[in-house]
């Protein structure tokens, strides 16, 4: 298949846009990736998601698929190439599925609220449900890995993306904060034996934004943000 | 074959209907638990312990939180009756608008209900520009599913249901039409399939309902 068939419209720091690198990755898919500038919007991104105008945007054959965690079904139903992302069975499934919505509509909301805490309280607040999500995630990682080195087992599954697309962030969170979040000597020793892993793995390492690059960017789009909305 | 299934819900709670309407759709037998979410169930506690919400789907003894989790889990299960399309870029683009409808509608009603003043406004300011999208979407269909029922008329059904209730409890306009014919003609026709209709709750316990949530919350502001 032509590379051309196949374009992901993305940006190096976005989580959810890994997401979609990663599966991609793991089905060894070969894809042109369309970088947008920082700042704008690129007409080929406003046409193929006008509901939403964001990144990531899957094309295939001129098709647009948008939405990270839909994107990586689809990869996963689209190419049998590479390792299976969901597992087969059903209850397997619907557990990988909670855990990637719970990471979603939870944890990454407790981690955005770090960041936009206007005061030392709330923060303190903040920190306390990352740390809370954390605890519930470790748990999970116990009962669904069973021994194994990620979620998915041997191998990358979906829960796996959909957290672990978070790492960069979480780590340029803890060097922020002066936080240790992943802890290995005593809150999370599987989950921080697992972040090693997972950005060690080939499908993930050479698209894993660094901590220092990823920090860099992240006070240039705290200081736009706060230049958007003065307060 | 033997198979237990049981549906944890409360009597009118529009994401435990979900899991009632595609099951019914596909025939499934199952046993119906009522929640009473001022004094939840040790089982539900149990079965649900991160989020301790209904609804809850227990299947063989093992239990699936999350109404739109469980409806993936009924699709994979009984593959009879598909509530998804075959085609993968199709199955992609309905769990679009599914999460459009999570995402984006229902927040927007809900703050509606929640808010008052400019919040309330733009609330519902939200809500009619996500209809808006929602008409365009139906262009060519009678369904979201086009001629049958799919995952996403499901998801999106408690519209058919509650937009009326509000509606009349906050006396405001959110389906007009003359604005929204598709969407007004899907709810009808969604409305009045008689798995769907034989489910509805009340409607005069929802109005009471709506308007006791309404209240509390102001009250607390």
């Amino acid at each position: 298949m032509a590379e051309s068939d196949v374009k992901l419209i993305g940006a190096w720091p976005s989580p959810f846009v890994l997401r979609a690198r990663i599966a991609l990755n793991i089905k060894h898919v070969d894809y042109e990736f369309v970088e947008e500038k920082f700042g704008s919007k690129s007409e080929l991104l406003l046409k193929s998601n006008p509901v939403h105008k964001k990144i990531p945007v899957l094309l295939h054959a001129g098709k647009p698929i948008c939405e990270s965690l839909i994107i990586v079904e689809y990869v996963d139903e689209t190419w049998t190439s590479g390792s299976s992302i969901l597992p087969s069975d059903p209850y397997d499934r619907a557990i990988a599925r909670f855990w990637a919505a719970y990471v979603d509509e939870k944890f990454f909301p407790s981690m955005k609220g770090i960041a936009a805490a206007p005061n030392e309280e709330a923060k303190k607040a903040a920190l306390e449900q990352v740390e809370s999500g954390l605890a519930f995630l470790e748990e999970a990682f116990g009962k669904i890995s069973k021994g194994k080195p990620f979620f998915g087992g041997e191998q990358i599954g979906h829960i796996d993306i959909a957290f672990g697309s978070l790492l960069a962030w979480l780590r340029v969170t803890e060097k922020t904060t002066g936080l240790k979040l992943l802890d290995q000597a005593k809150t999370t020793p599987q989950l921080a034996k697992w972040a090693e892993t997972f950005c060690q793995h080939p499908a993930v390492s050479g698209v894993m934004p660094e901590t220092e690059k990823l920090a860099e960017f992240a006070k240039l789009l705290f200081a736009k943000m706060k230049g958007i909305n003065p307060q | 074959m033997g198979e237990e299934v049981k549906v944890f819900r409360t009597w009118s709670s529009p994401f435990a209907l979900r899991v009632v309407w595609a099951l019914d759709l596909k025939g499934i037998k199952y046993e119906t638990i009522y929640e009473d979410l001022s004094n939840k169930s040790p089982l539900l506690l149990q079965y649900n312990p991160i989020h301790k919400k209904v609804p809850v789907l227990l299947h063989n003894s093992k239990p699936i939180a999350e109404s739109l989790v469980i409806l993936e889990y009924i699709e994979d299960t009984w593959k009879h009756r598909p509530l998804l399309p075959q085609d993968p870029h199709q199955r992609a683009n309905a769990r679009f608008w599914i999460k459009f409808g999570e995402d984006k509608v229902f927040p927007a009603v809900r703050d509606s209900l929640l808010k008052q003043g400019k919040e309330q406004e733009e609330a519902h300011e939200a809500a009619l520009e996500s209809f808006k999208l929602l008409e365009e979407e139906l262009k060519g269909k009678k369904l979201f599913g086009g001629e049958e029922i799919g995952m996403v008329d499901i998801a999106l059904g408690w519209l058919a249901n509650l937009v009326s209730v509000l509606e009349e409890v906050l006396v405001l306009k959110f389906i007009d039409e003359h604005k929204f014919p598709l969407l007004s003609a899907w709810m009808r026709l969604f409305a009045d399939i008689p798995v769907i209709k034989q489910s509805w709750p009340p409607r005069d316990k929802l109005v009471t309902k709506y308007i006791a949530i309404r209240e509390a919350r102001l009250a607390t502001n």
